[in-house]
C-alpha cells in the first residue's frame, strides 16, 4: 500500500544521508585549528540560499505526492467500487500548455541572464499566461468529468481525479505568487540580471511541477 | 567579542560568508509583534505553545478527576470525557511539543549556535508563527462550536471520527482537520528556515562536525517533519472530502438499522497507514531535539566533552532514517500478514540500537565528570531515567505477539507518556532553565526551580509507573467509567485515585514554574553573559540578551568543536569555540559557579 511512498522517501533520505555521511566521515571534530577550517560541509556555490530553500520545499512536495499516489493505489486495490475514469481529452492539451509554460520560463531565465529585458519580459508573461491557461483547462476537465462521469461521492476514481489534479493546481497557484514577484522584480530592476535569480527559481519550480504532472497524468491514464 | 572567561583572539579576516540584510523594525509593534527576529519569534512560539499546553494540562486534570473519582464531577460526561482525551493528546503532541522544540528552541538556538545573524528567510519565519497561531485559534474554536471539539481520540480514526454519534463529529472534527492543515503549512515555512540556516548560514569555521548536538537534533527532526507531515496533510484533506463531499476514501459501507449510510467501499486501514506514517516519525520529531539538547546539558554541567560525538551524530541520522520504516507497529491489532508483523517488529527493535548508543554515550559522558547538580542537570538526569524506563517498556510493545494483549490498555498509556511526554518535557524544562539567563540576562530562582524539579520528576513517576500495572491487569484505555466490571480489581480504583492526586500536585507545581520564570525575568539576579561557562556560540554574544543580528559588527569565527571542557593545560576548564588553537593560556574571569 505504501510502496510508492517508501521508494520516494528512501530515495530522498538516501541522497541526504549519503551527503551527510560524506561530510562527517574521516573528520576529527575534537581537533582545534588556528585558522578557520570551513571548506568542509559547504554546499557548491551554485546552490544559493534560495535554491537550497526551494530544494527543501520540493522534497516536501515530493513526499506529499508520493503519499497521495500510495493512497490512490491502495484505495484502487482495496475497493470493488473503483470505476476507471474516462480521461477528458483536454488533459492532453493542458499537458502541452504546461510544457510550453515551462519552456517559456526557461527561455525567460536565459534572456534575463543575457541582460535582454524585452525578451525576458515577453517570455515571462507567456510562461505565466500559459500556466493560467493550464489551470483554466484543468477546471474545464473537472466540469467535463462532472457532466459525463460518475459523481465524486459514488466513484473513488473520480474523487481521486479531482483530488490529485486540484492539489497540483494549488501548487501551481503558489508558484504564480512567486512568478508575480519575479515579474515585479524584472520591471523594477535597473538591470535585468538582478531578476535572474527569481526567474531561475520559478523555472526550476515549474520544471518540477511539470515532472509531477507527467507522473500524475501517466497514473490517471494507466488506471 | 563577548565578555566571557576567555579573551578570544581572532586573527582571521572578517567572515567570508555573505552578510544578510536584516529588516530592523523601529516601532514596538514591529519589534515585538510583527517581528522578523528569530529570537522574538521563538518567544512568541514559546508563549503560544505554553498557553495552549496549559489548556491541554487542564483537560488532563479533568480526565484524571473522572478516572480517580468516577461520577463525582457532573461537568464531565462521557462525551466531554472523550473530547478532553482527544484534544489533550493532539494539543500536547503537535501544538505544544512540536511547536516548542522546533518553533521555540529551533528559532532561538539555530542562528545563535551556528553563528548566523538570523534565519535564512526572516519574513517566512514570521509568517510561520502567525500561521501557527491561526492553527491554534482554529483548534480552540472547535471547543465552542455546536457539538464541541472532536472526541475521536488523537488518532482521529475513521469511520468513528466523522460518524454521527461520536462527540464533535460535525464541525468539531472539520475544525481539527483544518487546523492541522494550517499548522502543517506554517510549519513548512519554519522548517524550511531551520534547514537552510543550518546548511547555508553557518559562520566561518563552523563545520558540520563542530555543530553542537542541539542543532543536529533540531536539524534532523525538521528533515523528518518536512517528509512526514505531508502524510497527515493528505489524510486530513481526504477525510474532509469524505465528511463534506460524501466521498469514500476512508469510509466503509455502514448499516444503520439495516439501511446503508451514504458511504461505500472506503478503507479505514488506509487512513491508519497515512496517519502512522506521520505519527511514528512524529515521536522522533519530538525526541531528536530532546536528544540533542540533553547532550549539551550533560556536557556543560558535567564539564566533559560529549562521549562519542561522531557516533551521537550518526545515531541521530540513523534514528531519523529508521523512523520511516516502523510505522505499522502501531497497527498490529488492525490485522496484517505475520511476515509484515515480523518486519515491523524487527525494524522497531533495530531502532533501539542507535538509541542505546546515545544512552550509553550520555552515561559515559557523566562517568568521572565534574558533575554539577544544577537545575538543568537535574532535569537532564531525570530525562535519562525516564527515557530509559519508557524505552524499555517499548521493547514489549514493539514485539507483535506481546503487543496484542497489551494493546489499548493503560500499559500503552504509561509507556508513551514516559517516553514521549514526560521525557521530552523534562528536557524542555532543563533547556528553559539552561538558556533562561541568556534569554533574559537574569537567573531564575534556584530553590523554586529545585522544588519544581523534584515534584515534577517524582510526581510523574507516581502518575505513570502504576499505569503499567493497571494495564497489565487488562484495564482498557479511553473508557469513561468501568462500572461493575469483574476483571477490574478494587485496587485499580485505589491506584487511579492516587494517580489523580499525584497529577493534581504535578499540575500545581507548574504554576510555581511559570511564576518563577515571570518573576525572575524582572527580578532575578543578573546572570552575566556566560554563567554556565559554556563553550557554544550563543554564550559568546556581545550583548545579553542578544540584540537583533546577534553579533554586533562582525560575525564570530569558530576554531574548535563545542565540547572543549576539562582540556589539559588550559587555565579554565572550558575553551569557547571562538578561541583559536594556538591562542595560549587564556585570561580567566572571576565568575562564581551558579547553582
Amino acid at each position: 500500500m505504501m510502496t510508492v511512498t517508501l521508494i520516494a522517501i528512501v530515495a530522498l533520505m538516501a541522497t541526504f544521508l549519503t551527503w551527510i555521511v560524506r561530510q562527517t566521515i574521516n573528520v576529527q571534530p575534537w581537533e582545534a585549528t588556528s585558522t578557520p577550517d570551513d571548506g568542509r560541509g559547504r554546499l557548491p556555490s551554485f546552490l544559493t540560499t534560495p535554491r537550497v530553500g526551494l530544494i527543501v520545499v520540493m522534497a516536501a512536495i515530493t513526499s506529499l505526492f508520493a503519499l497521495i499516489i500510495s493512497a490512490y493505489n491502495g484505495r484502487m486495490m482495496i475497493g470493488s467500487d473503483w470505476v476507471s475514469v474516462d480521461i477528458p481529452a483536454i488533459l492532453w492539451g493542458n499537458t502541452l500548455v504546461l510544457v510550453l509554460s515551462s519552456m517559456f520560463l526557461h527561455l525567460a531565465w536565459r534572456a534575463s541572464a543575457d541582460g535582454d529585458r524585452g525578451a525576458a519580459r515577453v517570455r515571462l508573461l507567456l510562461g505565466g499566461a500559459s500556466a493560467l491557461l493550464f489551470i483554466a483547462g484543468q477546471a474545464v476537465a473537472w466540469m467535463q468529468l462532472r457532466r459525463s462521469g460518475l459523481p465524486l461521492a459514488v466513484n473513488p476514481a473520480s474523487a481521486f481525479f479531482v483530488l490529485v489534479t486540484a492539489l497540483h493546481v494549488l501548487h501551481l497557484l503558489g508558484g504564480l505568487v512567486a512568478w508575480v514577484r519575479a515579474y515585479a522584480r524584472l520591471e523594477g530592476a535597473s538591470e535585468p540580471r538582478r531578476a535572474e535569480a527569481g526567474i531561475g527559481l520559478c523555472t526550476i519550480y515549474w520544471h518540477f511541477l511539470l515532472g509531477i504532472w507527467l507522473i500524475l497524468f501517466g497514473l490517471l491514464l494507466i488506471t | 567579542m563577548a565578555a566571557h572567561g576567555y579573551d578570544a583572539v581572532s586573527d582571521a579576516p572578517p567572515a567570508e560568508i555573505g552578510e544578510m540584510e536584516l529588516p530592523h523594525a523601529h516601532t514596538w509593534v514591529g519589534k515585538y509583534v510583527w517581528s522578523q527576529d528569530a529570537k522574538v519569534i521563538a518567544i512568541q512560539y514559546g508563549i503560544t505553545a505554553t498557553a495552549i499546553g496549559l489548556v491541554a494540562l487542564v483537560l488532563s486534570i479533568l480526565i484524571r478527576l473522572q478516572l480517580g473519582f468516577p461520577g463525582a464531577f457532573s461537568l464531565i460526561d462521557p462525551s466531554s470525557y472523550l473530547q478532553h482525551v482527544s484534544m489533550h493528546g493532539m494539543i500536547m503532541v503537535v501544538y505544544l511539543l512540536t511547536a516548542l522544540f522546533l518553533g521555540g528552541f529551533g528559532n532561538y538556538l539555530i542562528p545563535l549556535m551556528c553563528g548566523a545573524r538570523d534565519m535564512a528567510f526572516p519574513f517566512l519565519n514570521m509568517l510561520s508563527y502567525w500561521i501557527y497561531l491561526l492553527a491554534v485559534l482554529i483548534l480552540v474554536a472547535s471547543f465552542f462550536v455546536d457539538g464541541g471539539a472532536s472526541g475521536a481520540g488523537w488518532t482521529l480514526y475513521p469511520p468513528q471520527a466523522i460518524t454521527e454519534g461520536t462527540p464533535g463529529s460535525g464541525l468539531g472534527i472539520v475544525l481539527m482537520l483544518v487546523s492541522l492543515i494550517v499548522f502543517i503549512i506554517g510549519f513548512t515555512m519554519g522548517g524550511l528556515n531551520y534547514i537552510v540556516t543550518v546548511l547555508q548560514l553557518r559562520c566561518r569555521g563552523m563545520t558540520l562536525m563542530r555543530l553542537p548536538l542541539t542543532v543536529w537534533g533540531i536539524f534532523m527532526a525538521t528533515v523528518l517533519a518536512l517528509l512526514a507531515f505531508p502524510a497527515l496533510l493528505v489524510a486530513s484533506i481526504m477525510m474532509i472530502f469524505d465528511h463534506l463531499l460524501g466521498t469514500s476514501f476512508f469510509m466503509p459501507t455502514m448499516l444503520t438499522i439495516s439501511e446503508q449510510r451514504g458511504h461505500e467501499g472506503g478503507s479505514p486501514l488506509l487512513f491508519q497507514h497515512l496517519f502512522w506514517f506521520f505519527g511514528h516519525p512524529e515521536v522522533y520529531i519530538v525526541a531528536l531535539p530532546a536528544f540533542g539538547i540533553v547532550s549539551d546539558l550533560i556536557a556543560v554541567h558535567a564539564r566533559r566533552a560529549i562521549f562519542g560525538y561522531r557516533m551521537m551524530v550518526w545515531a541521530l541520522v540513523a534514528i531519523g532514517g529508521l523512523s520511516f520504516v516502523v510505522w505499522a507497529h502501531h497497527m498490529y491489532v488492525s490485522g496484517m500478514k505475520p511476515s509484515f508483523g515480523f518486519f515491523f517488529a524487527t525494524t522497531t527493535l533495530v531502532i533501539a540500537v542507535p538509541t542505546a548508543i546515545k544512552v550509553y554515550n550520555w552515561i559515559l559522558t557523566l562517568w568521572k565528570g565534574n558533575i554539577r547538580l544544577t537545575v538543568p542537570m537535574l532535569f537532564a538526569l531525570g530525562f535519562l531515567f525516564t527515557f530509559l524506563n519508557g524505552g524499555l517498556s517499548g521493547l514489549f510493545l514493539g514485539n507483535a505477539t506481546v503487543d496484542v494483549p497489551l494493546s489499548d490498555t493503560y500499559f500503552v498509556v504509561g509507556h508513551f507518556h514516559m517516553v514521549m511526554a514526560v521525557a521530552p518535557i523534562l528536557v524542555i524544562f532543563g533547556a528553559i532553565y539552561h538558556w533562561f539567563p541568556k534569554m533574559t540576562g537574569r537567573m531564575y530562582n534556584g530553590p523554586l526551580a529545585q522544588v519544581h524539579f523534584w515534584v515534577t520528576f517524582l510526581g510523574t513517576y507516581a502518575i505513570y509507573y502504576p499505569m503499567h500495572f493497571i494495564g497489565l491487569a487488562g484495564v482498557p484505555r479511553r473508557y469513561y467509567a468501568y462500572g461493575e466490571t469483574a476483571f477490574v480489581d478494587e485496587s485499580v480504583m485505589t491506584l487511579n485515585a492516587g494517580i489523580t492526586i499525584a497529577a493534581l500536585v504535578v499540575a500545581l507545581v507548574q504554576v510555581l514554574f511559570l511564576f518563577n520564570l515571570v518573576w525572575s525575568a524582572f527580578r532575578g539576579k543578573p546572570a552575566g553573559s556566560n554563567p554556565w561557562k559554556a563553550t557554544t556560540l550563543e554564550w559568546q554574544t556581545p550583548e545579553t540578551p542578544p540584540g537583533h543580528g546577534n553579533w554586533g559588527d562582525e560575525l564570530p569565527v569558530v576554531y574548535r568543536w563545542a565540547y572543549d571542557y576539562a582540556v589539559p593545560d588550559a587555565r579554565e576548564d572550558y575553551v569557547p569555540q571562538t578561541v583559536p588553537a594556538d591562542s595560549g593560556p587564556a585570561t580567566v574571569r572571576d565568575e562564581k559557579p551558579l547553582s
